[in-house]
């Protein structure tokens, strides 16, 4: 394949809706086929940072490149799987998959729909799959454009524990042969650190912690090593949001108001 | 057993009929009515007075959908006319039209162009809400993700809003092959000289109350065939949606 990972640096990253300042002062740098995590507690500001990074929204301040290149709204390199899978009802899977590659790559796109498992589904419509089934559909679509980014928003969050597992090793494996650089939003710390190079916390608008995951792939999630790292950064996060639970808690909501 | 009623119901209207119980000026029985359509076929006045009632469907579905449909499209692509039109458009929807066929007798007489503009003037608002209603109501998580994947204004259009607002366009053109039955019933009925509702009026001066009920059924047949197209055109074109979906496909 062509397609090699991107290197993405952000630089001094803000995003503001209205007067509310949801991500401020973001620094990152991503390594050309590195696979990075996207931690934090919700809402604050995950989503929006993968939707600056896709070009779907506007930074208030601060710069985004690719490769170097200052990157100025949608990249064609730059695909995006959302938690929801987004796939046109109307279209059968085949052309959900094949969507955006101009009608005549439909090899390609069987190609690739075989490597998520569902080459036999092509001309089934998207209701007749399950909702994992679907994911993996929305994972082909974005895979058979070969990006170059590829950026992960929960895209496994609404799926059960099994599947997600599944899924989970499809695309560590696709990953490694494809060599696209991976940014993954997640709520899941085990998830994190089971696919990724490194994991990012986000906190208070900026990266706050930023763990590098030295363990070998394929990575045993029963090893000590993996169970204390996922400590380890469970530990970190929570220490995070201890401070406003335990003043929510003792502070009384009439005297909250006042103040 | 669904049908064990309608057929007792008229077993006991051709009895009552045949009896003299029921005086065949106010409702003839049902061999006399089958009689009068077969009467009114073998002189050739029923086709033409179907087609000439057909055409004035067709012509005035075919103006007043074409144009409610290119506007709602208009409508829901684009905010400058959807704030420019959609307002005046709501507001002439609470006139009723057919309050303005007095106005349209007089603009038109009682020719064809008084039928067409009724019919298309009635069919026009359930097409353009539906349509306008259903390009507004697609996914605007679906349109991004249009737009992540390399589509231009034309492909989203074509790909996307256009067959994600097509449920509720078929629901608004059903409809408005409803309404359009019952303007043109309403119409033909009071100002004509062709059409099914001239051969009933003109049956009402000769007391032939069999070409009278006959010519009620035969707006209850139609009807009933532009509902099945309908119905079809769902089928056809709404496989991929979970709601006429019929059986399970595949596995
Ligand atoms: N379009 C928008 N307009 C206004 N506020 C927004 C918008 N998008 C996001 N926000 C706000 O920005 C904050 C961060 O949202 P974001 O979706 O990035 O959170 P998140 O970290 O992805 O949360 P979650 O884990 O629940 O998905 C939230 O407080 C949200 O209300
Ligand atoms: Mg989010």
């Amino acid at each position: 394949m062509t397609a090699a990972g991107v290197r993405l640096e952000i630089t001094d990253l803000g995003k503001r809706f209205g007067s509310r300042m949801v991500l401020g002062g973001v620094n990152l740098k991503v390594e050309a086929g590195e696979f990075v995590a996207v931690i934090g507690r919700s809402g604050c500001g995950k989503s929006t940072l993968l939707r600056l990074v896709a070009g779907l929204e506007q930074p208030t301040m601060g710069r985004i490149y690719l490769d170097g290149r200052l990157s100025r709204g949608l990249d064609p390199t730059v695909k995006v799987m959302f938690q929801d899978e987004r796939l046109l009802m109307w279209k059968r899977v085949l052309d959900n998959v094949a969507l955006g590659l101009g009608g005549k790559d439909r090899e390609r796109a069987q190609r690739v729909l075989a490597q998520v498992g569902l080459a036999e589904r092509a001309g089934d419509w998207p209701r007749m799959l399950s909702g994992g089934q679907r994911q993996r559909v929305a994972l082909a679509r974005a895979l058979v454009n070969q990006p170059r980014l590829l950026l992960l928003d929960e895209p496994l969050g609404a799926l059960d524990a099994l599947t997600r597992l599944e899924m989970q090793r499809l695309i560590e494996q696709l990953w490694q042969v494809n060599g696209f650089t991976a940014l993954l939003v997640t709520h899941d710390v085990q998830e994190a650190v089971a696919l990724c190079d490194r994991v990012v916390l986000i906190e208070q608008g900026r990266p706050s912690l930023d763990m590098p995951v030295n363990l070998p792939r394929p990575r045993v999630r029963s090893s000590p090593h993996f169970a204390a790292l996922v400590g380890e950064i469970l530990e970190r996060v929570m220490s995070g949001t201890e401070a406003p639970l335990k003043s929510g808690r003792t502070v009384p909501a009439s005297g909250r108001e006042t103040t | 057993m669904a049908w064990l009623v309608p057929v007792a119901l008229l077993v006991l209207w051709q009895w009552t009929a045949q009896s003299g119980f029921l005086a065949s000026r106010i409702l003839p029985a049902p061999l006399a009515v089958i009689e009068a359509a077969f009467d009114l076929a073998r002189k050739g006045e029923l086709l033409q007075h179907i087609g000439v009632s057909f055409a004035r469907a067709v012509c005035g579905f075919l103006v007043g959908g074409g144009i409610a449909f290119a506007l709602g499209l208009l409508n829901g692509v684009s905010r400058t006319s959807e704030t420019l039109l959609d307002t005046t458009v709501q507001m002439i929807r609470n006139i009723p039209h057919l309050a303005l066929i007095p106005l349209v007798i007089l603009w038109f007489g009682i020719g064809e162009e008084a039928k067409v503009f009724l019919v298309a003037l009635g069919v026009f608002f359930p097409i353009y809400i539906n349509t306008y209603h259903g390009m507004r109501t697609v996914d605007p998580g679906v349109i991004e993700m249009g737009r992540v994947y390399g589509l231009g204004p034309a492909a989203l259009f074509w790909q996307i809003l256009l067959p994600g607002a097509l449920p509720s366009i078929l629901i608004g053109v059903r409809f408005a092959l409803g309404v359009m039955w019952l303007t043109l019933i309403v119409a033909e009925t009071i100002a004509s000289d062709a059409g099914i509702g001239y051969m009933a009026m003109n049956a009402r001066e000769f007391m032939q109350t069999d070409v009278v009920v006959f010519s009620v059924l035969l707006y209850a047949l139609l009807g009933k065939l532009a509902d099945a197209t309908a119905r079809l055109a769902e089928r056809r074109w709404l496989q991929w949606h979970p709601n006429y979906a019929h059986g399970r496909e595949g596995a």
